[in-house]
């Protein structure tokens, strides 16, 4: 056990925070990184890549910083910027999922064209994957791409397509060869969201707010060579991309994070003469809370050690996902409860605390519990690749064992 | 950088397990659970021969001079076998209370013998945590009086180390003229705890510090426990996990349904992050002794929160079986049972974290 970096990297996170501590003003607020960067929010970006404190591996030729991969180091500028309560680089679909995409898949060509004007925040990105009838179960996208004369046509409809409305190009899962299996069926195309035939309807959540849209596609044309990967290949390509999405929800910075906000609400919230903190009961899950983050912080520390040595993640890496969203939504939770009646303070009341933030996280957590792979589909890898328990039955043999049962005579109601 | 094992502390786990799984059965542990004695003479010695009794002996007198985190593994690996052998207090805390407080006289009579096996020394410091049905132990010129309820590793100690209301440190031989020693029963018959009655009982200073070196003990024992709770939820896990791939109903293994394998999955999803937290926290009592309280608070009464979970949950996976004696699952169910309650349960231990960090106003 050794969590000294060691030289070479304290220096190197000082060089981190002297560089906050001097530009930080220069940052764009939280609260205004919308979906479309503010330009304040890509100078930040610009000075950022040039600085190497985000974009860091992305090599040089397509935008990137260029350095070589180093995981202490991305560490180390993950947690200054966090500590200091610093915006760092621009995070949004297209460079957390896209991106990596490109670099591992991607033509030359695509690569030169695409991955540094999203870089810059010039070309925002929405994600094509999901559809009404296929959640869970992504492979089952029945949007189809058929081929027309040199172009694919595209007809169906995606859902959860957030920033859809802001995007100026979507990665889309779509099916190409209709007759191949579920999984050998899909490609993955990027096209721009102005094409023609494209019309995006705002999904309004229970947060008030439409975080997230409803994609129609009539006849959409994209030419043929905007294919990531083979024809087919697309839920390869996909799974590569979701692998980055999931590393995206679970930042134990971000845990703590929202943990030092309760602990500093519940110390300012007054209840008659006493504070939040005050109350014993309240105090008691503050502190369990606390204990929570602290064992997901060194499980972050595990996780950073053992990709340093190279070595498989194994259970501790494959339950992130699952614990971070769980206790960032009981962190919420916790605050809510500590303000007791104006807890429920919202839609920018008169008396409402932090412009509402608890609530709106209390709902939009309950978003990334079920989004990105929902609590059940990560409980089932962790049983089935973490755990190595047996698979469900294939489904044709529950459909050949429900028809016996229906076959079989029935007890009438009451009869017994 | 490197949060994790060693080599060495991996090969001491190893060796440690191989041990364990060879000298301490399930049966032998039934065996032992059914006699007045629990303990067993035949995993003891197993283990002394593995130099675990001077794990924590500074080399000079005769010990290995490792750290808390070796001791960490070692408890693991005796709760994941349910070793019914003395640890906590004779080979954890005594040696700390010793050799980070004791004389150089104290050091020299007792730090030997603990190393060779030859003695044992049972630790009684949990009135300085909760006084329970009116326990409290006074001192004065050189002599106790009153009780001391939980004495760990009690059965066959040579001596008592007791924190007074004080929080002063006191050493008694257990042959002490009017000392009353009276062996309490627990749900868990891998360990020994009994109840010290002094009555103007001769004993020796070891530390008057203000409470320094009881603090001491109560965050390697906070931590010691955590890894223990550890090991038995690690072992609990791996049956529920074993059994629902063996046992069949409806034509199907139950691990294969959702319901089964999500309460696994569960397990495991708490579980594992308890790991990295015991490890830093053994890590902290050496290398970060000004942060270690806290974040032995954190181990003790988050292993305690998720274990009980788990030892629920994983009996359940068993159904009936879980719940008999055919199968002894119970006997890990106990000793998460027993780590939980022991040195401040959750809410114990996280009144006083919070009192740590200043959270707790003032009366």
């Amino acid at each position: 056990m050794d969590l000294d970096y060691g030289p070479e990297y304290d220096a190197f996170r000082k060089q981190v925070r002297d560089f906050i501590e001097a530009h930080g003003h220069l940052a764009p607020p939280y609260a205004a990184r919308a979906a479309r960067p503010s330009s304040k929010a890509v100078q930040w970006q610009k000075l950022l890549i040039e600085q190497g404190y985000t974009a860091r591996t992305i090599p040089a030729e397509y935008g990137g910083y260029g350095a070589e991969p180093d995981i202490l180091k991305s560490r180390i500028i993950s947690e200054e910027f966090s500590r200091a309560g610093v915006p760092g680089g621009l995070a949004n679909q297209g460079i957390s999922m896209l991106v990596p995409t490109l670099l591992e898949l991607g033509t030359e060509e695509q690569k030169h064209r695409w991955i540094e004007p999203t870089l810059k925040g010039e070309v925002v990105w929405c994600q094509g994957y999901s559809e009404p009838g296929a959640g869970s179960d992504l492979a089952s996208v029945k949007t189809s791409a058929r081929v027309e004369n040199g172009e694919f046509v595209i007809n169906g409809q995606k859902i959860w397509t957030s920033t859809a409305k802001q995007a100026d190009m979507i990665f889309c899962l779509v099916r190409t060869e209709p007759d191949a299996s579920k999984h050998d069926g899909i490609s993955y195309l990027i096209f721009s969201m102005d094409t023609p035939g494209i019309e995006v309807r705002p999904l309004k959540t229970m947060t008030g707010d439409a975080e997230f849209n409803e994609t129609f596609f009539t006849d959409v044309r994209v030419p043929l060579d905007q294919i990531v990967g083979r024809r087919g290949q697309g839920w390869l390509v996909a799974n590569a991309t979701l692998g980055h999405e999931r590393g995206m929800l679970g930042d134990p910075d971000a845990l703590e994070n929202r943990l030092q906000a309760l602990i500093a609400l519940m110390q300012d919230e007054p209840i008659g003469q006493d504070r939040a903190i005050d109350n014993p009961v309240l105090r008691d899950r503050l502190v369990a809370l606390q204990a929570e983050v602290s064992a997901m912080k060194c499980n972050g520390m595990r996780n950073l050690s053992n990709n340093l040595k190279g070595e498989p993640g194994g259970m501790a890496k494959l339950i992130v996902k699952l614990q971070s969203c769980e206790i960032a939504h009981q962190i919420s939770a916790l605050a809510i409860d500590a303000m007791g009646e104006m807890g429920t303070l919202y839609h920018r009341s008169p008396r409402e605390r932090d412009g509402g933030a608890w609530q709106w996280n209390y709902m939009f957590q309950l978003g990334l519990i079920i989004g990105g792979g929902t609590a059940q589909i990560q409980k089932n890898i962790i049983a089935e690749r973490g755990l190595e328990m047996p698979r469900e039955p294939k489904l044709a043999k529950i459909s050949d064992a429900a028809k016996a049962t229906a076959d079989m005579p029935r007890h009438k109601q009451g009869s017994a | 950088m490197d949060f994790g094992l060693s080599q060495d502390q991996q090969m001491l786990r190893d060796a440690v397990a191989r041990c364990l799984a060879d000298t301490c059965p399930l049966d032998h542990v039934r065996e032992c659970a059914e006699r007045d004695n629990p303990l067993s003479d035949k995993v003891l010695r197993a283990v002394q021969d593995l130099g675990i009794p001077g794990m924590l002996v500074p080399e000079e007198h005769g010990g290995l001079g490792m750290t808390l985190l070796d001791a960490a593994i070692v408890a693991e690996q005796l709760a994941y076998a349910v070793a019914p052998v003395p640890f906590l207090a004779s080979h954890v805390l005594a040696p700390i209370a010793l050799s980070e407080a004791g004389s150089e006289e104290q050091k020299a009579q007792w730090l030997p013998k603990i190393a060779s096996g030859e003695a044992r020394i049972a630790v009684a410091i949990s009135e300085t945590i909760e006084a329970r049905d009116g326990a409290v132990v006074s001192s004065a010129d050189g002599r106790l009086n009153g009780t001391a309820l939980f004495c760990l590793d009690f059965e066959g100690a040579d001596a008592y180390i007791v924190a007074d209301a004080g929080g002063r440190l006191h050493l008694a031989a257990a042959d002490a003229f009017r000392l009353e020693t009276i062996p309490l029963t627990t749900i868990d018959r891998t360990r020994s705890v009994g109840e010290l009655r002094f009555g103007g009982t001769e004993a020796e200073l070891l530390a008057d510090d203000n409470g320094t070196t009881t603090a001491r003990l109560r965050d390697a024992g906070r931590v010691i426990l955590a890894a223990d709770s550890l090991g038995a939820g690690q072992a609990m896990i791996e049956k529920a996990v074993d059994y629902s791939g063996q046992r069949e109903q409806f034509g199907r293994l139950i691990g294969s349904f959702q319901a089964v394998k999500h309460m696994c999955a569960e397990m495991a999803a708490r579980h594992e992050p308890c790991r990295s937290l015991v490890w830093y926290a053994a890590h902290a009592f050496g290398a970060m002794p000004e942060d270690v309280s806290l974040v032995a608070c954190h181990a003790k009464s988050h292993t305690g929160e998720v274990h009980r979970f788990v030892a629920r949950t994983s009996t359940e996976v068993h159904g009936g079986m879980g719940f008999t004696d055919l199968i002894g699952l119970h006997y890990w169910f106990k000793r998460i049972g027993f780590d939980r309650q022991v040195l401040g349960g959750p809410e114990t231990v996280r009144a006083e974290a919070a009192a740590l960090q200043g959270w707790i106003k003032a009366a």
